[in-house]
């Protein structure tokens, strides 16, 4: 494949991924049966005023296919909807939601890949010795619990040691810029504890087998033969190659850092897009709903994408 | 060929699908693996027998701790925490089972379908999969679950609907490799339809492979059932390892301090997700001799073996 080949075709890719999952979402609210009661317009307590302005920028009383042109073109003017539940637009309660999630997110996704990658390597290169059998099976044994039960552990555990609910403490009145950092900190620690323990197991178990497989290949006892030191082989020689399958297999746990996302910020009560997504469930909040499925999709297919965009940085092959 | 040649020669052909599985299964750690989920098997298929106390009357106190009467404790509605977990795994095994089944029907359809055929059936079939891949599945779970409404065959079906797109990926891998083997050439020139190839000469060489798939669809349904039971999409009335944390975790069994609501259900879902893990891995392993050898093993300095090279390669 030529230079440009490869990135188009990963574009293009994006490009119709999101745009399926768009039209999926609009007909699963407003064309399915049973879809009536999520008529954008039937905010509850709404004025009369507010009905109008939404039936008419929908266009709720013309046929499927002009509402679905009309969708999209709200759409790209960033317009959602009101929400049921506290009558904002939707996207101005997503941006918020998104911002909370984003810190927490981060943290953990980035130490769990890091910390996986180490142990991973560390199980793959000390395979057979003691050392290994407890990495991997420590591994193997946090990619079981289920997320909500280790963050419900950690609640029992650590409850009266560091907060557990929300993101910052309510009675914080007076605190400066620094103390108010802390205290965010602070309240970060158990969430993101929690996803580094579900994510890091999975990664570990990725590094592992992409570095068993590496590690059997010739050139490793080509570079064991001429000598070379043991980091630089695992280094330069084994992990650089296994790099490819890594980056192709820890792209596809996105999705189960989204899950753990929201399991997570249900459980600590943290303000974020998975908490929104839940309370859209409990309190029928469809605009909401539909809304977080869309921020949540569209976000992962261009993580997606970036993923793509690193395997061609990293693999010659695909340049030349 | 005819009669016993023919039986004698499918027969030659299973043993070689199966060959080195079968020495994998022994190993310790799929034997662990395998007693884990016939453990739990056996447990849900008997459990209205062996539950101690009524997993839906009140036997004892509200939250009271484990006693030698209660050994697991008591759940916010005085009822037997151990009697739950066993109808609870009931639930979750069949909802991990039937879905997982579906999903791997579905999975194998399109993995030998687009492996098999190839050309413009293969580029559509693989798109599909790769939108699938691509979607994040819990959020869509949510979505379908919360428009349809919670219940148990909702759930069962839109685990099932969404899990089936690494196995297609593996089916359609492997079906490809399959396709070029000389045998099939051969029964192809003879002049057999393409259902019988596929289903006389391929499947059954898919069947350690789909057997691996299938465990480990099997965990990542009950996951997913517990996932969605916690947001309280799951039918509320069923008892589930997943529904069981929920209710725990929704009635404050966490500051009455009543861990004893909660741990239960979620150990057994991590040993059965760890049995199945156990044994599908091993499956995989004995089917990747790669993985066998390392020149930067720690212990011994061992040569790649010959199986994996040369004509004989898998």
């Amino acid at each position: 494949m030529h230079l440009g080949g490869y990135v188009w075709k990963r574009s293009v890719f994006a490009i119709v991924t999101i745009f399926v999952a768009l039209s999926f979402n609009f007909v699963l609210f407003r064309v399915l049966p049973g879809s009536a009661v999520s008529s954008l317009a039937r905010v509850p307590h709404a004025s009369a005023e507010l009905k109008h302005a939404l039936e008419a920028q929908f266009g709720l009383d013309k046929p499927v296919w002009e509402q679905y042109f009309l969708y999209l073109r709200e759409l790209l003017h960033g317009n959602l909807g009101v929400s049921f539940a506290n009558r904002q637009p939707v996207s101005a309660n997503l941006l918020e939601a998104f911002g909370n999630t984003l810190p927490l997110v981060a943290t953990g996704t980035v130490i769990a890949i890091v910390l996986g990658i180490a142990t991973g390597i560390y199980s793959a290169v000390r395979r057979g010795t003691v050392g290994e059998t407890v990495s991997t099976n420590l591994a193997v044994l946090f990619y079981a619990f289920p997320t909500q039960f280790l963050g419900m552990m950690l609640l029992i555990l650590f409850a009266g040691y560091l907060p557990s609910v929300g993101m910052s403490d309510p009675f914080a009145v007076g605190f400066s810029p620094g103390e108010q950092f802390v205290d965010v900190l602070r309240h970060l620690i158990l969430p993101v504890t929690t996803l580094i323990l579900t994510l890091y197991a999975e990664n570990t178990l990725i590094v592992r087998s992409a570095m068993l497989e590496t590690l059997g290949e010739d050139y490793i006892l080509t570079a064991r033969a001429k000598g070379l030191p043991l980091r630089r082989i695992i280094s330069s020689y084994a992990l650089r190659n296994a790099m490819l399958p890594i980056v192709t297999q820890v792209a596809l746990t996105l999705g189960s850092i989204v899950t753990g996302a929201i399991l997570i910020e249900v459980i600590f009560s943290w303000p974020g897009i998975g908490r929104a997504l839940y309370s859209a469930v409990l309190s029928r909040d469809y605009p909401m709903l539909q809304g977080g499925f869309l921020v949540v999709t569209v976000t992962v297919v261009l993580l997606n994408y970036l993923a793509d965009l690193l395997y061609y940085r990293l693999d010659p092959r695909l340049t030349r | 060929m005819t009669g016993p040649e023919a039986g004698k020669a499918s027969a030659a052909r299973r043993r070689s699908a199966w060959s080195g599985v079968g020495a994998a299964l022994t190993r310790p750690a799929a034997i662990i693996g395998l007693g884990i989920i016939g453990f739990f098997l056996v447990l849900s298929i008997f459990a209205q027998w062996i539950q101690p106390y009524s997993s839906s009357t009140p036997s004892c106190g509200v939250f009271d701790p484990p006693s030698p009467a209660h050994w697991l404790g008591c759940d916010d509605g005085g009822i037997d925490v151990l009697s739950l977990v066993i109808q609870g795994g009931q639930v979750s095994m069949f909802v991990g089972f039937t879905s997982a089944g579906m999903a791997i029907i579905i999975g194998s359809i399109f993995g030998i379908l687009s492996g098999y055929f190839g050309g413009w059936i293969d580029t559509v079939l693989m798109r599909i999969t790769d939108y699938f891949i691509v979607i994040p599945q819990i959020v869509l779970m949510i979505v379908v679950a919360a428009v349809w409404g919670p219940s148990l065959s909702h759930v069962i079906i839109v685990i099932g609907a969404l899990l089936w797109t690494s196995t297609a990926r593996v089916i359609r891998a492997q079906v490809k490799t399959l396709r070029e083997r000389t045998y099939i050439h051969r029964v192809e020139s003879l002049g057999a339809g393409h259902l019988r190839i596929i289903w006389r000469h391929i499947v059954p060489q898919l069947a350690p492979l789909l057997i691996a798939n299938a465990v480990l669809a099997v965990t990542v349904a009950i996951f997913n059932e517990t996932a969605l039971a916690f947001l309280g999409l799951s039918d509320p009335t069923a008892v589930t390892w997943g529904t069981i944390m929920e209710h725990a975790f929704d009635r404050n069994a966490i500051s009455a301090g009543a861990w004893w609501a909660i741990v239960p259900a979620g150990l057994c879902v991590a040993a059965v997700i760890v049995g199945a893990y156990l044994w599908g891995t091993s499956i995989e392993d004995a089917l990747n001799p790669r993985l066998r050898i390392s020149y930067l093993s720690a212990r011994s300095w061992r040569l790649r073996p010959l199986v994996g090279r040369g004509p004989d390669a898998l």
